[in-house]
C-alpha cells in the first residue's frame, strides 16, 4: 500500500522508492523530485516524484484543474513565460537541474521540444516554418536547410501532402496538418524529449489517429511526454501512465506512476481505479 | 414556450422596424457635419487650386497681378512632418516594444504607460509653448526643427500607444512556440512578434503622421512663418496648416481664397495619408 500522496514530506525517501515503476529498463531523461508548484501565493502542484525514461511515452492523465499541464510546462520551464509562477524541488534533465542559475534556457528549451494543445504555426511559409527553430541555432546552406525541412517534415508523417506547396502559409493547412507541421518544426532541431500538451484536443478523430501513430513512430528517436484528457489515447499511445488530481485543498497531486498497462488494469489507488473507470474527472 | 417559429407580434415587429429606421436616421445626422465641412472645402478651394499654387510663393498683400500659391507651405509641412517623423517613429516603437514585450506589467512600464496616455492627451498648444522654451528660446529663432520637435512631441504617444496595441495582438501562443524552438527574447520580438505587427505598425506611423501634418497651434510657436522658400532649417519655415490660420482671418480676399485652396490641399494629404494607412492595415 502506498502512502497517501499529501502526507508528510518525511516520507518522501520511501514514497521514491515505492513510486517508482517496477521496470526501470532504461535511464530516466527526466529525474523530478519533490516538485511543487505556486501560482502567486497559490500552490498549484504538490511534493511531484517522478522519473521520465529514455524513448518511452509517458501519458499524464487526470481531471480538469489537477496541474497536468502545469507540470508539463516546468519541464521546459516555458510556464514562466505565461504567468508569475514559482517552481520548488529538484528537476533534472539528464543529471543536470534545469533550474540552476547558468543554465541557458534556449538550449534546454532546445533539448526539450514541445506541442501545444492548440495548433500554432507561424504566420509564414511552411518551409519557413519547420526552418525557423533550425536557423535559430545553425546558419546552413540551401541544400543543407533543405533536406533538414524534408526530414523534419518527413518524420511528421506531412512531407507527401505539403511537398508542393512548402512555400504556402502554414496557416492555410487544415488543423491537423497544422499540428504535424507543429511536431515537423519542433522535430526540426533534434530534441531529446517533447512535450505534448493535449496535442489532440483541437483535432477530429482521423487527425487524432494520424498523430498518435506518429508518436509510435517517433518513440524510436526520442522520449515523449504527453499530457491527455482522454483515457483511450492514454492507453493506446503511451508505456508509462502518471495520474494527477487534485485533494480537498485543491492542490494538484501525483496520484499514481507506473507502467500504462498496471495503471489501467490493476491501479494501487482507489481514486486513480475510479478514475481509469470513468467513476469522476 | 412560444413556438420558435410563430411570426413577431405586430408591436414587436412595429419597434425592430422603427428602432432600426431611427439608427439608420440618426447615422445620416452623424455624417452631415463630415460631408459640410469636405463641401464647403472642395466648392471654395477647388477653384483656387491651380498648378501656380502648388509651385509658385505667396503673393505680397494686395498685389494681384503675380503669381500667388502656397509652394513653400507645402515644403515646410513635408520637410516639419518629416523631422518629426524621424525622431517620434523610432522613439515610439522603441518605447511600444519595451512596453508590449519586455516590461509588460512592472512597475516601471505601467509608470511609462500612464505617462505616454497622460502625454497623448496634452493639448497641442501646450506641447508648442514647451518647443518654444526648450528649443527656439535657447537658441534666439523660430525654426523648422522646432516644428519638427514639436510635431514629434505629438505623434510620440499616438505611435507608442497605436504600436503597442498592434504588438499586444499578436497571440501569445506565437511567442510560446517560438521560445519552445530554443528561440530567444530578441529573436521572438524580432521575428514572430514584429513581423506579424508589421502592417499594424506602419498604420499607427501613418496615422500619426496624418494627424501631425494638419497641427496648428504646435507650429505658431515655433516655426512660426515664412513668406519665402525654406532655405535652412534653422530658420522659421511656412506650413500649410498656419497658412490656412494666417490667411483665412486676413483683410485680403486673395489670401483667403489661398487659404481655402491650402485647406483643400491638406485635406487631401490627409485623406491620401490615410487610405495609405488602410491598403498597409488590409495587407494580411
Amino acid at each position: 500500500m502506498l502512502p497517501s500522496p499529501h502526507s508528510s514530506s518525511s516520507s518522501s525517501e520511501e514514497k521514491l522508492a515505492t513510486m517508482e515503476p517496477q521496470s526501470p529498463s532504461t535511464l530516466p531523461v527526466f529525474h523530478i523530485e519533490n516538485v511543487s508548484c505556486f501560482y502567486g501565493r497559490h500552490k498549484a502542484l504538490e511534493g511531484v516524484y517522478m522519473d521520465i525514461y529514455e524513448g518511452k511515452v509517458t501519458a499524464i492523465i487526470g481531471p480538469s484543474g489537477c496541474g497536468k499541464s502545469t507540470f508539463l510546462k516546468i519541464l521546459n520551464r516555458i510556464g514562466e513565460m505565461e504567468s508569475n509562477v514559482r517552481v520548488d524541488g529538484k528537476v533534472q534533465l539528464l543529471g543536470k537541474n534545469i533550474f540552476a542559475r547558468d543554465i541557458n534556457l534556449n538550449l534546454l528549451r532546445r533539448q526539450v521540444g514541445m506541442i501545444f494543445q492548440h495548433p500554432n504555426p507561424f504566420a509564414m511559409s511552411i518551409y519557413d516554418n519547420v526552418a525557423y527553430g533550425i536557423r535559430t541555432f545553425h546558419r546552413l546552406s540551401r541544400p543543407a536547410l533543405d533536406e533538414a525541412v524534408e526530414s523534419a517534415l518527413r518524420s511528421a508523417a506531412l512531407w507527401d501532402e505539403v511537398k508542393d506547396s512548402l512555400h504556402q502559409s502554414g496557416l492555410a493547412l487544415s488543423g491537423g496538418q497544422q499540428q504535424r507541421l507543429c511536431i515537423a518544426r519542433a522535430l526540426a532541431v533534434k530534441p531529446k524529449v517533447l512535450l505534448m500538451d493535449e496535442p489532440c484536443s483541437a483535432l477530429d478523430p482521423i487527425a487524432t489517429l494520424k498523430i498518435e501513430e506518429l508518436i509510435q513512430g517517433l518513440k524510436q528517436q526520442l522520449t515523449i511526454v504527453i499530457v491527455t484528457h482522454n483515457m483511450q489515447q492514454a492507453a493506446r499511445v503511451s508505456e508509462y501512465t502518471a495520474f494527477f488530481s487534485t485533494d480537498e485543498r485543491r492542490i494538484g497531486q501525483l496520484v499514481e506512476f507506473d507502467l500504462t498497462q498496471k495503471i489501467f488494469t490493476e491501479a494501487e489507488q482507489p481514486s486513480t481505479r475510479d478514475y481509469v473507470a470513468g467513476r469522476f474527472g | 414556450m412560444r413556438d420558435a417559429f410563430a411570426p413577431l407580434a405586430p408591436s414587436k415587429k412595429l419597434f425592430n422596424w422603427s428602432m432600426g429606421t431611427l439608427g439608420f436616421f440618426l447615422s445620416v445626422v452623424a455624417l452631415i457635419p463630415l460631408v459640410a465641412i469636405f463641401w464647403s472645402i472642395v466648392s471654395k478651394g477647388l477653384p483656387h487650386l491651380s498648378l501656380d499654387t502648388l509651385t509658385q510663393l505667396p503673393a505680397p498683400a494686395g498685389l494681384t497681378d503675380v503669381p500667388n500659391g502656397f509652394a513653400n507651405a507645402i515644403i515646410g509641412t513635408v520637410a516639419m512632418v518629416a523631422i518629426a517623423a524621424m525622431i517620434s517613429l523610432p522613439l515610439g516603437i522603441l518605447t511600444a516594444i519595451y512596453l508590449s514585450e519586455f516590461g509588460k506589467q512592472s512597475a516601471f512600464a505601467s509608470w511609462v504607460r500612464f505617462m505616454v496616455t497622460i502625454l497623448s492627451a496634452a493639448p497641442s498648444i501646450v506641447i508648442g509653448v514647451f518647443a518654444y522654451a526648450v528649443i527656439v528660446l535657447p537658441f534666439q529663432s523660430f525654426s523648422a526643427i522646432a516644428g519638427g520637435f514639436a510635431l514629434s512631441i505629438l505623434m510620440l504617444p499616438l505611435v507608442a500607444l497605436a504600436t503597442e496595441e498592434s504588438l499586444k495582438s499578436v497571440p501569445n501562443s506565437q511567442r510560446m512556440a517560438s521560445a519552445a524552438l530554443g528561440a530567444g527574447y530578441a529573436r521572438t520580438t524580432l521575428r514572430i512578434v514584429i513581423a506579424r505587427a508589421l502592417p499594424g505598425i506602419i498604420t499607427s506611423g501613418l496615422l500619426a503622421i496624418a494627424r501631425a501634418s494638419g497641427e496648428t497651434a504646435p507650429l505658431i510657436f515655433t516655426a512660426l512663418f515664412s513668406q519665402g522658400w525654406l532655405e535652412s532649417f534653422f530658420g522659421p519655415s511656412a506650413s500649410l496648416s498656419v497658412l490656412i490660420y494666417n490667411y483665412a482671418s486676413s483683410p485680403f480676399s486673395e489670401q483667403n481664397d489661398l487659404a481655402w485652396a491650402a485647406a483643400l490641399m491638406l485635406l487631401i494629404i490627409v485623406l491620401i495619408t490615410n487610405l495609405l494607412s488602410r491598403w498597409v492595415a488590409s495587407k494580411r
